[in-house]
Order: C-alpha cells, then structure tokens, then sequence
C-alpha cells in the first residue's frame, strides 16, 4: 500500500497543550514540513515566544531556544549574524511581535536580517486571558475591551505586513489565513518559500503572518471561529503577498 | 588608549566573537572602537537600536555558544536588566561592562558608583547574582576581560564589569597580550543544530510544580561555588593598621594616596580594596575587623559597597562611611580629612 500522508519527522508525535480548534497545532506543523522539504532540520534553530507557543519546542524537533517577551528579532539577529550558515526562524504572536516587540521587528527587518519570521495573528492576547492585542477588530470584546475595542482611545488594528512593507530590508511579506484547506496550502507554500529565501542567502527578512483562529478567548466554537477569520478579519487583514524577493529580481 | 578602548582589545584578545552595543557616553569609544577592529577579525559588530535589542543579541550569540558582550553606561544598563535576568535563568554566559554614570534618572555623564546594589544584586527579577568585576585601572581591566569570559563560560553566568566615567576616558600605558584561558567545560548545551543528537533547548520558563524552586536551588549551588573560589581583592599596610580604609574601583586608588599621607603623620591606617564586589570579600574582611579600631568605607556614591561591609564586619568594629555621589568625585585631602578625624577620635 502506497503511503500518501504521514507525521512530519520534525513534528514530534505528542499531544499538544493546545486548545481545540487553535491554530497553532496547524502552524507548527507547516513549519515542521517546511523544514523537512528544505533537509534544514540539522541546521536550523527556532525561537519560541512568550504567550501560547512559549513552548513550541515540546513540539518542534529542532534546537530552540525561548526568549523574552517581543525580543524575538534580536534574538535571531544575535544568533544569525554569529552563524550565518544556520537557518533562524522565530514563531511570534501579535502581543509578541506587534505590541511589545514592535521595535524588534521593525529594527530586524530594517537592517535586513536575514531570518524567518513566522508570525501568527489571532488578534487576541490568547494566554493571558483574551486581552486586547494591536491587532484586534474594532468592536472585538475582549477582556479589556468590555464594551468592543473603541478605536478613538485604542486605535485600528496594526497591520502588521502593510507597515513592514516599505522597509527596504523586508524581502518577503506574505499574510494568509489558517482557516480553510485551500488557505493552509498557501500558507505552506508561503512558509516554505519563506525559509527557501534564507537557505538561498536572500537578502533580508522574510515573514509569513497567518491569521490563526482562537476560539477559547474569542469565546466562540471551533468552527465559528473559522467563520469568524473568514466574515472578519480578512477585512481588516487583507490575504496576500505585499512583497517577494522573487518578484522584484524579474 | 583610553580605558574604553583598551578595554574593547582586551576583549579581543579574550577571542569575544560578538559585539553588540548602543551609543551613551561615557563609553562611546567602545562601539566606535568595535566597529573598525571586530570585522577586522572577521566577527561579529552590530549597532543595535535599543540597550534591550543589544542584550538580547548577546543572549542570542552566548545561546549558541559563541562569546558575546555588550557595552553600556547606568541608564542603559537599567534598561538591559529584563535580559540579564533572563541569561542568568538561561544559563547562559555573557560578558556586561556598566561605564558608570551619575543618576538616578538621566543623571549626568560624570563618573559615578551608584550602581553598586544593582551590579551585585542581581538587578533585574528574580533569585539570582552576577559576578562583578571591578577595575581600578586601565591594565588592570584590560586584564580582568580574559578573566570575565571565562567566568562566565565556567559558570554559565553573566558576568558584570563596574567601571566608571573616569576609568573609561583615562589613559594609561597598558600591556596587551593574549592569556591562556583557563579550563573551560565543553558548551554540549548550545543550540548548533541537532546533527547527531537530541534536540538542545535553552530556556529559562519551567511549569512543572516545583521544577522552578528545583532550578533556583542548582543556580544557587553553582553562586555557592563561586563565593568560595572567585573571590579577589587586594590589602596594603594591613599588619599593624588600626583604620583601614576599604575602596573599589578608580576611588581605590584616591584611597591608598590618602593613606599614604596619613601614614607619614603617623596614623596607622591601612588599605583594602576589592576586586570581585559579587562574591565580596567577606571573609578576608571579616578577619581584619578583629584587630581594627575602625573601618572607613569610601565610594562616589551615597552608601552601596559599605552595607556589604558591615554584613561582613558584623559588629566586630564600627564601620563610617564616606562618599560622593552623581558625579562627585572623593579627592586625597577629603578621604585624608576623614581618616585624621576617626584618628583623633580613636585617641
């Protein structure tokens, strides 16, 4: 019988700490698979975050290493810019990398570090309870934001791909959704081409943002959660790819 | 070669792979002293845009076994704290150097000692101690740098240097060579790729019940060692001394001229100064206070380094303190007056 799917080896073969219907037990396996296509494992190292995948690497069978909040970026500067030939990715989520970790990022893609940004946006701070995040909908209800998130006094969503865009040293900016098949696949190919550019030695900073559901602090089921991506924030967060290395060299 | 300058060869010759800083003065010349010599030896320089960008680049190296440092002064070294914090529960080595400066707050840019508690306390969160290391002299902190690396990778610990304002713009002639390291443990823990191994992870997060507290107990261990056998200080005039002035630092050598004057009027006064102020030389204190009348502790700041004095001295004789802070700098004639004045009390 001829094998047609089967667990990634870089995904290892354990229950997660997830809740059902999140979206990081997806991503982590995309990124898994990406590492297994590309033969990088041996040479790549990950930088779990603060907040719900803080402990990615119970999941991800490569060298990780977990950091302070937000400081992700430098992090992976230090450790790219002293191993060049390593393959460095940080898994953020949008407290992490677009509230206090806001200045990293945006310091790392401006000097054109050449690392993988994997950057996972549930507009929500999920661990700590469903707070706001920068990147929540207007009128979304979180637990700071009893009355729906008031744009006068707390602002749009941060779009977090459209900011970087326009740094030179951001190569590769591509946003997809973790809540239909079809959708999935391009988020892989995405992350895929993404660590591609840094095996290649592109220039510069490559990040996939997918918008990943979280229906424990959005306080809905599973599958009104993927609804939720599909009717909401894909308006606010618009799917595609605003840059790519690749584009630009033709 | 001003100190900081000096400094930043020594490190050099310590084979520090990384440089990662953020302009503030009075240790600019170090950064601009990176940035021409590290790709000359084809490592590693970057100018970061925040002091917490920097120290987590240094996390970031040290974390795959490379020798990383940074640079600062008081207020940029406040703002790397968060990282320090994280190194020392990491387990991960780095070498910090604090150019001192007057404060609190934005301060001034004079030379100061008000960081002490930070420096030896931990200084950001959490149950943890930094080896601090502290210079009085250009020679003598150019080589203390080979020292610090080590420390660090024997220790798996942050290592601090607390120098001042003056030290980092002075010039002395300095020897510069290379030392041999000391026995220095494999780095089996640093993230280089799981090639022909398990996967390596470096973390500082343990949510096991009690796995924290069990963490706490082997840092501890280890800080345990240290204190007994890092120590380093240095004593003049002790034998026969009835006051002993004790000093750190650049102030140290203000110290050792007022005692000398003071010996030609027939005081008898000696002179102690530390090296390591964590672990402090508690013991070597302790068994001077036996015979003292008094101890004098001087610093340029209101009162740090003399609290760990008299948790060492434990009452066995009376400890007097005299300092400058924000920038004030004690002179021979003042630390002189002191000591005259405890004299005649003592009579």
């Amino acid at each position: 019988m001829k094998t047609v799917f089967k667990r990634t080896p870089t995904y290892k073969d354990v229950p997660t700490h997830y809740c059902p219907g999140c979206g990081h037990g997806i991503a982590h396996r995309l990124v898994a698979e990406a590492i297994d296509e590309l033969g990088i494992r041996e040479r790549t190292i990950g930088i779990a975050p603060v907040g719900c995948a803080v402990l990615a690497y119970d999941y991800l069978d490569v060298d990780m290493i977990e950091v302070a909040h937000g400081r992700a970026p430098a992090v992976a500067t230090g450790m790219k810019r002293t191993n060049p030939d390593m393959i460095i990715f940080s898994y953020q989520g949008d407290g992490d990398l677009a509230a206090i970790g806001t200045a990293e990022i945006i310091h790392a893609a401006h000097r054109g570090e050449k690392i993988t940004v994997i950057f996972i946006n549930n507009a929500i701070f999920g661990m700590t309870g469903g707070q706001m995040a920068p990147t929540t909908l207007p009128g979304q209800i979180t637990a700071t934001t009893p009355q729906g998130r008031e744009v006068s006094s707390t602002g749009y969503p941060l779009q977090v791909c459209e900011l970087l865009s326009v740094l030179p040293g951001a190569i590769y900016l591509e946003r997809c959704a973790l809540h239909k098949p079809g959708q999935i696949h391009k988020a892989k190919k995405a992350i895929r081409h993404a660590f591609e550019l840094q095996v290649n030695k592109a220039p510069g900073l490559s990040l996939v943002e997918l918008l990943s559901p979280c229906p424990t602090a959005w306080r809905v089921s599973p599958p009104d959660a993927l609804r939720w991506i599909e009717d909401n924030m894909i308006k606010h967060f618009p799917l595609g790819c605003f840059k790519d290395y690749k584009e630009q060299q033709k | 070669m001003c100190g900081n300058e000096a400094m930043a060869e020594a490190a050099i010759l310590a084979d520090c792979d990384a440089y990662f800083g953020y302009p503030i003065t009075p240790q600019n010349e170090v950064p601009a002293y990176m940035s021409r010599r590290m790709p000359e030896e084809g490592r590693v320089f970057v100018q970061c845009e925040s002091e917490l960008a920097a120290i987590n680049m240094v996390f970031g190296a040290s974390a795959t076994g490379k020798r990383a440092m940074t640079s600062s002064s008081s207020p940029g070294i406040s703002l790397m704290q968060e990282g320090i914090s994280y190194l020392a529960g990491a387990e991960l080595p780095a070498v910090i150097v604090n150019v001192m400066r007057g404060g609190p707050g934005l301060g001034n840019i004079a030379p100061s000692q008000g960081d002490y508690f930070q420096a030896t306390r931990g200084g950001g969160h959490g149950d943890y101690r930094t080896i601090t290391l502290a210079p009085s002299g250009v020679q003598e902190w150019v080589d203390l740098m080979p020292l610090a690396f080590d420390l660090a990778d024997i220790y798996r610990t942050p290592v601090m240097i607390l120098a001042d304002g003056i030290l980092g713009q002075m010039m002395e002639p300095v020897v510069l060579d290379k030392k041999p390291k000391r026995d220095l443990p494999a780095k089996d823990w640093a993230l280089t790729g799981a090639k022909g191994r398990c996967q390596n992870i470096v973390r500082s997060l343990y949510l096991k019940e009690g796995a924290v507290e069990q963490h706490n107990y082997k840092l501890q261990k280890r800080y345990k060692e240290i204190e007994k056998k890092e120590v380093l200080c240095e004593q003049y005039e002790i034998e026969d001394a009835e006051i002993v002035v004790i000093a750190y630092g650049v102030v140290a050598r203000t110290v050792r001229a007022a005692v000398d004057l003071a010996k030609k009027e027939g005081i008898k006064a000696g002179w102690f100064r530390p090296i390591t102020l964590w672990p402090f030389p508690s013991e070597q204190i302790s068994a001077i206070a036996e015979q003292l009348k008094v101890f004098l502790t001087v610093e340029m700041s209101l009162g740090q380094m003399v609290e760990d004095v008299k948790l060492a001295v434990a009452g066995k004789c009376p400890v007097v303190f005299y300092g400058r802070p924000g920038g004030g700098v004690p002179t021979v004639e003042q630390v002189l007056e002191h000591i005259r004045q405890l004299w005649t009390k003592q009579k």
